[in-house]
């Protein structure tokens, strides 16, 4: 059977021999990130995904976070599944005017300190979408909003450097509702 | 009845426009009736269902043929004979007809709305706009008997996935039934798509649904080619090609890795997701861009490989080529995951027949269709390839789908490359008016846009619509009698769109 099994006892793990070039630049930017967090918080970053809206191409690079090319979890930086536990919301999509209450009351369930990132083009502005009679247009318009992330849809690694910017940005003043 | 006869009757009215590359016919209320008995009956496939200020259009097929035509019925009156009374696969698009348009669907057992949850501050937003109701809460189907208890989850997921409701009636932790509420990610693309030029009408299209951002600007765009009445160049279509098959690889092992992950076998997952990483970072390489977004446009490509580039996709190939038949063994032989998606969440056939249930989802369950043999548009014609087909119709059945539908790929991405012809990748357009339609095989089924252009090429009309309409009813099928517990497996096995079918 497990040959591939038996491989990952007898090798090192499969994120570390990943012949990426890149990847020590990628390591140092996620470590940086968790030093921030830490620093930040005095913890590692939980993050909380909401999509009010998006046509999911958000969602699958933030889930390649989790990949072993970035591995976000290896510092630190987990996705939560309740806003409860959250200190970011990675917020995507134009904000439809059928997920307004709900993009609401997911903010106002996560408690303070929190931070809002706008993810992709359409959270910052309702991007192609914004004219229609069905959409409120970007994040901003519905609760406050800490950073934007660009791209259609941002890179992986623009998450990352995204989610490094907002822990070294000075933090606003308390946010209300 | 054949597909013969079908077109008899509808070839008894009169052909309207100058539809390409199949006729549109105009039918009368009794010939509209006549087609949706010949839907119930089984002789034909709904495969699409769609609204106009003054009319109804629906999308025929006959799997067996390949011969596919519109039936459009005028209803300035507002209404139209329900085609969801007597065939469900409509029940939906008539909702949402409904919804978007205010034409009634006379006799339907089923109007609540679909689409509208009584926010957008008007109604009929396509059709004659009425002021907002005030919202009534929404009427779930009422499920009575003993010991039963409801649970509600959504449209916030605790994942990373898109907005939905899914309102389940249990059984201890049986379910006993789910009923589905979407419309949350609904962006209005039809109304959107109206007086756009085609470059941005692509980029629309293009982001239905992100996953499929490759099909959806290959249907749109042969669409638009067959309504302009061109033909891109043949190495557009294999570099199209080659981009679909990408994004197909790319999908099927997110999927395969989240599907074991929600068995319980999170290695597979890690395996497959790096797989995948290897694949969007080659279709950077290639086209510029990890979903390869904006790339295909009506008249070609944007983008073209050079030697440099071809080497780096092959370099993909070989590393898949090693990387994942390890993958489908670690599958195979791991008894305590197949104990999962053995005999889970199974989807009857007939029912997969009836809906017309495309992509791995209705080859799973002995519906052998797949749009790039039925109707092999270039250069399908000239490649060499199997469509797999089970009739188990469970999660490990749509997991071996994908599987061979991997292979294929692979294969597939091989020839591309061995013999992509030269030449110029993209064709000049004169704007004229026109009719197209088309129908692609995306990775999670055929995807069908119909469009109208005006004289100066601009959308007049866009309809595009999404394999997930006729998928996702079945999912609340295929989960009864499951555990609650595995609903999550069942739902991945599915991977239904809600953008996609939202709209
Ligand atoms: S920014 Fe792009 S990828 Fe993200 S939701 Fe909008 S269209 Fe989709």
């Amino acid at each position: 059977m497990r040959r591939l099994l038996f491989q990952g006892l007898v090798r090192s793990p499969l994120t570390e021999r990943l012949p990426v070039p890149d990847d020590p630049e990628l390591a140092a930017l996620s470590r940086k990130l968790d030093a921030a967090a830490k620093r930040r918080l005095g913890r590692s970053l939980s993050i909380r995904a909401i999509d009010a809206g998006s046509c999911n191409g958000c969602e699958l690079e933030i889930n390649a976070l989790s990949n072993a090319f970035y591995d976000l979890e290896r510092f630190g930086l987990k996705f939560v599944a309740s806003p409860r536990h959250a200190d970011v919301l990675f917020v995507t999509g134009p904000v439809t005017k059928n997920m307004r209450e709900a993009l609401g009351r997911t903010y106002r369930a996560t408690p303070d300190p929190k931070w809002v990132v706008a993810v992709g083009d359409c959270a910052i502005d309702g991007g192609l979408f914004a004219e229609s009679y069905a959409v409120i247009g970007g994040v901003a318009e519905v609760i406050p909003v800490d950073l934007i992330i660009r791209g259609c849809p941002p890179r992986p690694r623009d998450l990352l450097n995204g989610l490094l910017a907002l822990m070294e940005q000075p933090r606003r003043a308390a946010s209300s509702p | 009845m054949k597909m013969a006869s079908l077109i008899e009757i509808i070839a008894n009215g009169a052909k309207v426009g100058d539809q390409r590359p199949w006729p549109r016919f105009a039918v009368d209320a009794v010939q509209w009736q006549e087609i949706a008995e010949g839907f119930r009956d089984g002789a034909f496939v709904l495969s699409g269902l769609w609204g106009e200020a003054d009319a109804v259009h629906m999308a025929l097929l006959d799997g067996a043929s390949g011969e596919m035509a519109v039936a459009t019925l005028p209803c300035p009156s507002g209404h139209f004979p329900s085609i969801g009374s007597i065939h469900p696969p409509a029940i939906r698009p008539e909702r949402a007809i409904h919804d978007l348009f205010g034409h009634v669907p006379d006799g339907a057992l089923d109007l609540r709305p679909w689409l509208d949850h009584g926010c957008w501050g008007v109604r009929h937003p396509l059709g004659v706009r009425l002021p907002a109701e005030g919202g009534s809460p929404y009427a779930f189907l009422p499920t009575e008997g003993e010991g039963l208890h409801r649970i509600a989850v959504g449209p916030v997921h605790a994942g990373i996935i898109e907005p939905g409701h899914f309102r389940f009636t249990a059984n201890g932790e049986a379910i006993v039934r789910l009923e589905e509420r979407f419309g949350y990610a609904h962006k209005g693309v039809e109304s959107l798509m109206h007086g756009l030029p085609l470059d941005r009408a692509a980029k629309l299209a293009g982001r239905v649904s992100g996953d499929s951002t490759v099909a959806y600007a290959l249907t749109f765009s042969r669409a638009a080619e067959a309504a302009l009445g061109i033909d891109a160049p043949p190495r557009a279509h294999w570099l199209r090609a080659l981009m679909a098959e990408l994004e197909r690889l790319a999908n099927h092992l997110g999927d395969i890795g989240a599907i074991c992950n929600d068995g319980g076998f999170a290695l597979m997952l890690a395996h497959c997701a790096i797989l995948r990483e290897r694949i969007l970072r080659a279709s950077d390489a290639g086209f510029g861009h990890r979903l390869m977004r904006d790339a295909i446009v009506a008249g070609g490509v944007t983008t073209d490989l050079d030697p440099q580039r071809i080497f780096k996709l092959r370099q993909l190939l070989t590393e898949l080529n090693r990387g994942f038949p390890q993958l489908v063994e670690l599958y195979d032989n791991t008894a305590s995951l197949q104990d999962r998606t053995v005999g889970s969440g199974r989807l009857d056939p007939a029912l997969a027949r009836q809906f017309g249930a495309g992509g791995f989802i209705g080859r799973a369950s002995g519906r052998d269709f797949d749009a790039r043999r039925k109707f092999a548009y270039p250069p399908y014609d000239q490649l060499a390839f199997d469509v797999p087909v089970r009739d188990d119709g469970d999660v490990n059945a749509r997991v071996w789908i994908r599987i061979k539908e991997v292979e294929q790929s692979l294969a597939l991405i091989e020839q591309i490359l061995n013999d992509l012809p030269g030449g110029a990748v993209r064709v000049d357009l004169v704007p004229r008016a026109g009719e197209g339609v088309a129908l692609v095989e995306g990775f999670r089924g055929d995807i069908l846009v119909w469009l109208q252009l005006g004289d100066d090429a601009r959308v007049r009309r866009c309809h595009l619509r999404d394999p997930s309409w006729f998928q996702w009813p079945l999912l609340e099928a295929a989960i009864e009698g499951n555990i609650v517990a595995d609903f999550p497996l069942c739902n991945k096995s599915f991977n239904c769109s809600y953008s996609g079918s939202d709209l």
